[in-house]
């Protein structure tokens, strides 16, 4: 992937900062637009106070050619810039990230990993974001240049690195440039509304599934199951037919499925700590006595309580999950689950491999092992 | 040949005889194979062009087996090489002269289906289709199915990052498994991914697959299982020329349909397996493709008949869409069948893996008919048309030294213009040690770097699978001073992505 000129000096400011940060210890803060400084930990500093590195003016498209399904853009890129551009040849990324804030760009939904309604669902056009990463270009802790993967759709030389780069929250590296699959975006959309409770709903979404329906995404919350369909034409009406429940009109529909990925319905509207509690989609119910929202067929429970992190945290180990503290800390809880000791060794020996001194984003994702 | 490997070489026979007295303290005597006439089966995997006969060969019946085993092999400083059904194709699992060849195969159980959840806990060496077997009782199915799924294990299909035709819809091994457990080389327990669809940490999953046995040896697998459609039909496209076939592919992706299938196979391969399995192929057209749908009654009509249009308004020349299952299993039984009819028609032959950008097809089929000539060997093409990834099929007798040395060379050729026109040497069959030089190639030393230091993040003492899958950075120095193509380094203005 050519680094075209005018994007030199750009690549080697970041270059000679993170050198110099390597030289001196100097612990950095990857931040891009800030849409998700709420996420994750505070980056601790390790041994002193993070200076900032913003990878914002790196930024651009570089290739897209709409038959070859693949995007790669800059890190610094607009995530609407890129959505803006997919959406007029009819395609779509197929983990319908949130963006949390206008200034969301594609190296921090990489980074961060999220993935939106559509995640779990049914066929080729659902996933979680590494499903679909192809390639990246990283600037590791001693300020040298990386190359992952590719831009073509099955690639097993080297390590998978690009996909372990979604969600590894700025801890490896500096994101650079990636690929990233795309999807078309489908031939046809209804969403439906019906009431049941929560148990009902688990139930029905995994019928519906083993029925191979078309569902794209699910959200239940007090009472009330609402799921879109996507696919063929004829797949969307057998599975109205079969769904049932009352319809939302094309601009609801729109406006309902971007306020739960972004956060915005009256759910999230509330200043209790906010749980993100990912179990599998079978399981019982968190049955905690808090509101919930849930989505991804019942596989991502949102949960507002004030009960204690180890209450929360052992129930989702209980049910086989885990639980994020999400939004609403209220300051002393360590925002994701704790490893198990071989897990927590591996993995800083896996973050020394790219980030030798522990420079990037220290403690944002686990308290990182000393070095 | 290739240059010499890392671990090919005579048996040390006292070095034999302590690891066989320690292995014997733990497992009993079936357990551990020596003798030559035991261990020969297992000399190679489908790359028949490397053999090493191994050291020893263990056979653990239990994942508990598999931790003492490997502790035993960490107190003697012993090498480990994992192996499944034995069906890998770039000598991923080639046994080290020195080394344990750790055979996974007795491990065999499927531990639990949960139809309600749609996942399978299988042991690692579960072989591919009979996870299917097991989970058709409840209508579901594992969707990866690489051509070699009737003896492949899924831990092999772990290791490697297995594909099949369906996996332009269904996804690869990545895709569709949430789970693995396992040991390091040290004996430690190690699980990564769950029955949930994220964990807390990183992504660790997505290094173990793919990586070719050399960070952990699994021993567990948790699968997801997909319902199996109500009904798939298929698609025979001719076309008069392969740059037409390229298009028609390109076309059919750009209506924003994702086939269940998207094969092409050229006329060199339709006339190989044809007299073989009768699929009823068009053996006039220059190139044939195999588009499929799947899904209920409606939604298979309404997108064969999307495709349909898009493959007729680009070029194809006849189009037959089978009439009836057993129809459909006959146009790809010529597809799935191709690797065993290559072997009919030839002594030997070296099945290549790279993938390309879908729009570099038809300069790519061009270049390798001018290599059929340059080195006079035949070389008939199947491919995941829909993901770019190029089978072709070298045709060569291994009796014949000098077919041999075209064969090699040939395929090195079409592994550096994979790499050329801004793809990979390998889309699912994965580096092992045919693909270990090209490796230089296809990634700058840094990169190279990132690799050597997560595998010793996992392996310090490099011993799981040595010499597979990621070269060392002084093989590549070796390579890059020996490799020189008319006075300069090959492809050296690329910038590589
Ligand atoms: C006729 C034929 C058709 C084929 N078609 C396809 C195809 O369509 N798609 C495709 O992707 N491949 C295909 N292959 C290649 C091969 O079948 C796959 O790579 C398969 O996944 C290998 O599985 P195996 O059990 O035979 O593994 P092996 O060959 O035994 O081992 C493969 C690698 O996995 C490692 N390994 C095995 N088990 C474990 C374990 N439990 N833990 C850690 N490492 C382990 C080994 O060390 C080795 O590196 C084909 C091969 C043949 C011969």
């Amino acid at each position: 992937m050519p680094t075209t000129p005018q994007h030199l000096p750009e690549l080697a400011r970041l270059v000679d900062q993170v050198c110099m940060a390597a030289a001196q210890r100097q612990p950095l803060t990857i931040r891009a637009g800030g849409t998700k400084d709420f996420y994750g930990n505070a980056v601790d500093g390790n041994t002193g106070v993070a200076e900032q590195l913003d990878p914002r003016s790196y930024s651009g498209v570089i290739a897209y050619q709409p038959t070859e399904l693949v995007i790669t853009a800059r890190a610094g890129t607009p995530l609407r810039e890129i959505e803006t551009l997919i959406a007029a040849q009819g395609q779509m990324f197929g983990f319908e990230p949130p963006h949390f804030g206008v200034g969301a760009t594609f190296g921090g939904c990489i980074a961060a990993g999220l993935a939106g309604p559509r995640r779990a669902g049914m066929g080729p056009a659902a996933g979680a974001i590494r499903d679909f990463m192809l390639g990246a270009r990283v600037l590791n802790g001693t300020g040298q240049i990386q190359q992952f993967g590719g831009t073509v759709m099955k690639n097993v030389a080297g390590y998978d690195v690009s996909r372990l780069l979604a969600g590894s929250m700025g801890t490896l590296g500096v994101l650079l440039e990636a690929s990233v699959k795309l999807v078309p975006r489908p031939f046809s959309e209804d969403t439906r509304r019906l009431a049941c409770d929560e148990v009902q709903a688990r139930a029905l979404l995994s019928r519906w599934a083993r029925a191979s329906l078309a569902v794209s995404a699910s959200c239940w919350c007090e009472g009330q199951l609402v799921v879109r369909l996507s696919g063929a034409h004829s797949a969307v009406m057998h599975g109205i037919a079969v769904v049932g429940g009352e319809d939302l009109s094309a601009a609801e529909a729109t406006a309902f499925w971007s306020g739960v990925r972004e956060q915005t319905v009256d759910f999230f509207a509330q200043s209790f700590p906010l749980w993100r509690v990912s179990v599998p989609a079978t399981a019982d119910s968190l049955a905690l006595g808090a509101p919930e929202l849930q989505e991804w067929g019942g596989a991502l429970r949102w949960v507002a309580t004030t009960l204690p992190a180890a209450t929360v945290r052992a129930r989702a180990a209980t049910l086989g999950g885990h639980a994020t503290l999400f939004r609403n800390n209220p300051g002393g809880v360590v925002a994701l689950t704790p490893l198990s000791a071989i897990q927590q060794s591996l993995e800083s020996r896996v973050r020394a491999a790219f980030d030798p001194h522990g420079i990037f984003n220290s403690g944002r994702m686990h308290a990182n092992a000393a070095c | 040949m290739q240059p010499v490997l890392e671990g090919m070489g005579a048996i040390d026979l006292p070095l034999q005889q302590r690891v066989v007295a320690a292995l014997r303290t733990y497992l009993p005597a079936d357990a551990v194979l020596f003798e030559a006439e035991q261990t020969r089966p297992y000399e190679c995997d489908g790359l028949t062009l490397y053999r090493q006969v191994p050291m020893i060969v263990v056979l653990p019946a239990t994942e508990a087996d598999v931790r003492e085993i490997l502790r035993i092999a960490s107190a003697l400083g012993v090498p480990v090489v994992p192996r499944g059904a034995g069906t890998g194709l770039s000598g991923g699992a080639l046994p080290h002269a020195a080394g344990i060849l750790l055979s996974l195969a007795k491990l065999n159980r499927v531990l639990e289906l949960d139809p309600e959840a749609r996942t399978a806990r299988v042991e690692p060496g579960v072989r591919n289709l009979a996870i299917s077997q097991a989970a058709e009782p409840f209508g579901l199915y594992y969707a990866p199915d690489p051509s070699s799924q009737v003896a492949c294990t899924i831990g092999g299909n772990v290791a490697e990052n297995s594909g099949g035709v369906h996996c332009l819809k269904y996804g690869l091994t990545v895709n569709n498994v949430l789970a693995v457990r396992g040991y390091t080389v040290l004996g430690e327990p190690v699980e990564f991914g769950s029955a949930a669809l994220d964990g807390p940490g990183l992504d660790l999953l997505s290094l173990i697959v793919g990586s070719e046995g050399t960070l952990i040896v699994v021993t567990e697998v948790l699968v997801r299982l997909v319902p199996k459609p109500v009904l798939a039909r298929c698609i025979m496209a001719s076309f008069a020329e392969v740059d037409a076939a390229g298009d028609a592919v390109a076309a059919v992706i750009a209506a924003g349909i994702i086939p269940a299938g998207l094969e092409m196979m050229d006329q060199a391969a339709t006339r190989m397996v044809e007299p073989f399995v009768k699929a009823g192929y068009d053996l006039e057209a220059a190139a044939i493709l195999l588009c499929e749908s799947d899904g209920t009654v409606d939604e298979v009509a309404e997108e064969i008949e999307r495709m349909s249009t898009v493959l007729r308004a680009h070029g194809a020349t006849r189009l037959a869409v089978s009439a009836n299952e057993a129809e459909r299993l006959r146009f790809w039984a010529g597809r799935k069948n191709a690797f065993p009819a290559a072997g009919r028609v030839s002594p030997d032959y070296y099945c290549m893996d790279g993938t390309i950008p879908r729009h570099q097809l038809g300069r790519v089929l061009g270049a390798i008919r001018d290599m059929e000539v340059k080195y006079n060997l035949r070389c008939p093409n199947v491919f995941h048309a829909g993901d770019g990834n190029l089978h072709p099929l070298i045709l060569f007798d291994a009796n014949d030294a000098d077919s041999v040395a075209r064969a090699d060379a040939f395929g090195v050729a079409i592994l550096e213009l994979s790499i050329a026109v801004g793809g990979t040497v390998t889309g699912e069959h994965g580096v092992g040690v045919e693909k270990i030089n090209q490796l230089c190639l296809q990634f700058d030393e840094v990169t190279r770097a990132a690799f050597i230091n997560i595998r010793l993040a996992f392996d310090p003492t490099q011993r799981l699978n040595p010499g597979k899958a990621i070269p060392t950075l002084h093989r590549c120095a070796e390579y890059g001073r020996a490799h020189v193509h008319h006075g300069a380094v090959a492809f050296p203005e690329l910038e590589r992505f």
